[in-house]
């Protein structure tokens, strides 16, 4: 039993860190973006193991389900990007993987050889073991952990607004509704003078898009 | 799970998520890459509160409340974030996070 459980957390822990370690080093993001989901699911199936059920579930929902579509959908808005030719690291990438893997070497140092972490011990096999479940979670959520639930609820509120703020422009500044790309090369044609690269060919249409407004304003 | 995983593992495990999401937030070039990163960290706090918790207070719910509260901050966060790259494509056309400099001095 105690090996069916050790080879079930290994391969789940390789599975999250296979997938962690493929988010950033990818080159194309659309892919980077669904070993991101993977990561999740094996984030949730960790719970799983870890007996936290409600979590589990609530990380499909949050991250694999909402989430995961926002940076989906926040990718397919800025394009240009994803495309496979792009340098995704940047120059100073072998410094940080130094930061990184001392600050890893720091922390990891204490935890494993001088720490004594004096775990609980767990009952003998077969008793039942008293485990929070969903339905103390509730309780909690409505009695002691209240106010805290509420402030939740008020930051996530906020959050949409905010959101929709950033991220959407005034009506009366665009006269007709043009998608991202078209702005962009309306953004291009006009900065063409100042801009160092070669700029792409650019098509008669968002030519006559840009023309058409300026004269019914 | 107790007995057969040692907590030690399980909080390797999620120090390692945590420094393979600090590299990718400090060196990917896209700010999408810049959150990705950010979201693989914020996972790996909550296997470590969630390992914390089964390890000791199983019979209390505060550590899975925690992580709870932890995965609605990072919604609010990951939706105010990703607006952000939005806006930051439509006035600079990049998202590229080393060309967004108007603030440099």
């Amino acid at each position: 039993m105690e090996v069916v459980v050790q080879m079930v957390f290994g391969l789940i822990a390789l599975f999250i860190l296979v997938a962690a370690a493929m988010v950033v080093s990818v080159r194309n993001v659309i892919h980077s973006a669904l070993w991101l989901i993977a990561c999740f699911f094996g984030v949730g199936a960790l719970y799983l193991l870890l007996e936290a059920e409600f979590l589990a579930v609530v990380q499909v929902l949050v991250y694999v389900g909402a989430v995961s579509v926002l940076i989906l959908f926040a990718i397919m808005l800025t394009r240009q990007i994803s495309g496979e030719g792009v340098r995704q690291l940047t120059s100073r990438w072998p410094v940080v993987l130094v930061v990184t893997v001392l600050l890893f070497a720091t922390v990891m140092t204490p935890t494993l050889i001088n720490q004594q972490w004096n775990v609980p011990p767990a009952p003998p096999l077969g008793t039942p073991e008293p485990i929070a479940g969903p339905a103390e979670l509730g309780r909690g959520f409505v009695n002691e952990f209240l106010i805290q639930f509420q402030v939740v609820g008020v930051l996530l509120t906020v959050a949409l607004i905010g959101a929709i703020v950033i991220a959407f422009e005034e009506r009366a500044r665009r006269r007709k509704v043009l998608t991202l790309a078209e702005e962009l090369e309306l953004k291009r044609l006009r900065e063409r003078t100042t801009q160092t690269e070669t700029p792409e060919p650019v098509e008669a249409e968002p030519v006559a898009r840009e023309t058409r407004p300026a004269s019914e304003g | 799970m107790l007995n057969a995983v040692p907590l030690p593992a399980v909080l390797t495990l999620a120090a390692a998520l945590f420094c393979i999401g600090l590299f990718g937030a400090l060196s990917r070039r896209n700010l999408i890459g810049v959150l990705m990163g950010v979201e693989l960290m914020l996972n790996a706090v909550n296997v470590n509160l969630v390992a914390f918790w089964r390890y000791f207070e199983p019979r209390y719910i505060t550590g899975q409340t925690f992580a709870i509260f932890i995965i609605a901050v990072a919604a609010a966060e990951a939706a105010v974030g990703l607006a952000m790259v939005i806006a930051v494509y439509r006035h600079y056309a990049t998202v590229n996070a080393d060309e967004v400099d108007q603030l440099r001095g």
